[in-house]
């Protein structure tokens, strides 16, 4: 802190002493305020979409083709509670909450375990294991959506909440795992060494010691898979087919798109789409930081 | 000490092992065979017929169409996506220049990066059924605005002309917030008295941008290149969503055709496979070329 105290004006002194030495002084200025009009057509950008559409979702339809820029006349509610009853997005709300709640539970019970085995136990064959578990990362999901399609039907999980968890699981693990294989790697050996010395299982110090240890890393992979879980739309598009009432958010979403088409209830869909994302919105206003962290501490390293 | 190892590792490391084989690698696997068959759905008939796909799929005028727009996402969206990310990230950073010392950000920095990420946190379902309505002819959001200035309004999604280029803006816009941040972080490991140094010795902003950060970021921009590029050769939610790949097959893609190949219009499960198999090498050697051709040396700062 004194450093920087003592530097400012330091440096300050000297760009007055030699003015000529600088001469994009006065661009800058010019550039400044130049640049700060993208930043500020960027973030115009970002928030319009969303404030018109929680806007829209409060107008009446025939506002919302006659008008588009237009502020609501009355707020009107009922169109969410129009979608949240009877186009079901309360209850797909809540499957999609059951889902991930169940397979983010799962994704980080099996990473944790497989990634400490990984990180912290030496065996024959484990790079090789690693590595095809790893490896997985690199493949985009719908290169295996047919023989996929199949295998869940093979072992009769398909259209059912525990087979999208299991797939969902599945296909979050070689992320998972190579992310907190890092992190374990980064913990202190002291500590466990220690804790097996005063005669600590190996299974107790892995609940009890290494895996609150691994707290913040646990979180930033967790804030991860939470929301590409949440967000999934191709897998249960294919595993979960049909038109039922037992399907995810994003579906339903995608469905009530499909028949305001036909109804012509924009105003429903609108109300839908910010039933959807408000709470997401919320939570990631609320931990912006380590939401931040989170989705790009794996591109990082 | 030893005792207890070995029942930890095989509790610990068969179950997610096990749920990996059956559910990840033996698809991929299977894939591979199922591309050489001509498997045309829920029956069990499913004859080997070879190579005899592949060859289907050089002719395959369809494919190639879908190809061509993946291409064009492939050379677009990474350029766009990363030098819009790094102009914003190193505004933000290191925008400001009127504060006393030295490198500092824009005045708001943290609610511009508060604002730039919400796109991240939506589901692309949600970006999708969004844009499309900001893009309705009638009722939208874009069109509103031209009305009201008194331009020209086009049907956008529904005009063959401009319905793939629409897909592809939103691409860059729910992309954008995602690299701003990720080069902002990585840009804050940069030490300050770098640029303080430059700065004394009169290099302009974009000398600066140029000649120093993004050489000092490089490793970071050469990942977001391969995720961007992995992420255009998909597409297949917003394109499937806002477009449906028409109007005319103007903006279908290479996921979309193999999606409608096997779950859609037909169920022609050996196509299909093949038509994965290719994006499968054709993704592989995107990301190997992208890793070639921007290796340079690593730079570390001590």
């Amino acid at each position: 802190m004194t450093t920087v105290d003592t530097g400012a004006p330091a440096a300050e002194a000297t760009r007055a002493a030699t003015p000529g030495d600088r001469p994009p002084r006065r661009e800058l200025g010019v550039a400044n305020v130049f640049s700060h009009g993208f930043l500020l057509l960027w973030g115009a950008m970002t928030v319009l979409p969303l404030a018109w559409m929680v806007l829209s979702s409060l107008k009446s339809n025939g506002e919302i083709i006659s008008e588009p820029w237009g502020l609501p006349e009355a707020l009107r509610f009922d169109n969410w509670s129009r979608a949240w009853t009877s186009a079901h997005i309360g209850r797909f709300f809540f499957n999609s909450l059951v889902v991930v709640a169940g397979s983010l539970s799962l994704t980080m019970l099996l990473g944790a375990t497989a990634a400490y085995v990984f990180a912290r136990y030496e065996f024959r064959g484990r790079q090789v294991v690693y590595y095809l578990f790893v490896g997985g990362m690199m493949f985009p999901v719908f290169l295996a959506l047919v023989p996929l399609f199949f295998v869940v039907r093979s072992v009769g999980l398909l259209g059912t909440w525990p087979g999208l968890i299991l797939v969902y699981t599945a296909y979050s693990l070689p992320f998972t795992v190579f992310f907190l294989t890092a992190f374990f790697r980064t913990l202190p050996t002291s500590v466990a060494e220690a804790a097996l010395i005063d005669g600590c299982g190996h299974f107790r110090l892995f609940f009890r010691v290494m895996l609150p240890m691994a707290r913040p890393g646990l979180i930033s992979v967790g804030i991860f898979n939470f929301l590409s879980h949440w967000n999934q739309f191709l897998l249960p598009q294919v595993l979960l087919p049909g038109d039922g009432q037992d399907r995810m958010l994003a579906q339903g979403l995608s469905s009530l798109a499909v028949s305001q088409g036909y109804a012509g209830d924009y105003a429903q869909l609108f109300a839908g789409l910010t039933i959807a994302v408000l709470p997401v919105l919320v939570v990631y206003v609320a931990f912006q930081r380590q939401v931040q962290s989170g989705l790009t501490a794996g591109q990082l390293k | 000490m030893r005792q207890g190892r070995l029942p930890l590792i095989l509790t610990f490391l068969l179950p997610p092992l096990a749920l990996y084989g059956i559910f990840v690698l033996s698809p991929y696997l299977q894939a591979f065979q199922i591309s050489t068959t001509d498997w045309m759905g829920y029956s069990a008939q499913a004859d080997p017929v070879g190579m005899a796909n592949f060859r289907t799929l050089l002719h395959d005028g369809y494919v190639w169409n879908a190809l061509k727009n993946n291409a064009i996402l492939l050379a677009v969206v990474p350029v766009v996506t990363i030098g819009l990310g790094l102009f914003f990230a190193s505004m933000l950073t290191m925008g400001g220049r009127k504060g006393r010392a030295g490198v500092t950000g824009v005045r708001g920095t943290s609610v511009y990066r508060l604002v730039y990420f919400f796109p991240q946190v939506l589901s692309v379902v949600i970006i999708a059924l969004l844009w499309k309505e900001i893009y309705s002819p009638t009722s939208g959001l874009l069109n509103g605005a031209l009305r009201a200035v008194g331009l020209a309004t086009p049907a956008w999604l529904g005009d063959p002309r401009f319905a793939f280029w629409c897909v592809l803006a939103v691409m860059v816009w729910s992309n954008v917030g995602f690299y701003v941040v990720l080069f902002g972080a990585a840009m804050q490991a940069i030490p300050r008295d770098i640029y303080e140094a430059v700065l004394l010795d009169g290099a302009s902003r974009t000398t600066m941008l140029r000649k120093i950060t993004i050489p000092l970021l490089w490793d970071t921009i050469q990942v977001a290149w391969i995720y961007l590029a992995i992420a255009a050769l998909d597409g297949f939610i917003l394109v499937q969503l806002m477009t449906n790949g028409g109007p005319n097959f103007s903006s279908d893609v290479i996921g979309l055709r193999m999606y409608d190949t096997s779950f859609g219009s037909e169920n022609k499960f050996g196509y299909a496979s093949a038509i994965g198999v290719a994006m499968f090498f054709l993704t592989l050697s995107v990301a190997v070329l992208a890793l070639r051709t921007a290796r340079r040396d690593r730079i570390e700062y001590s």
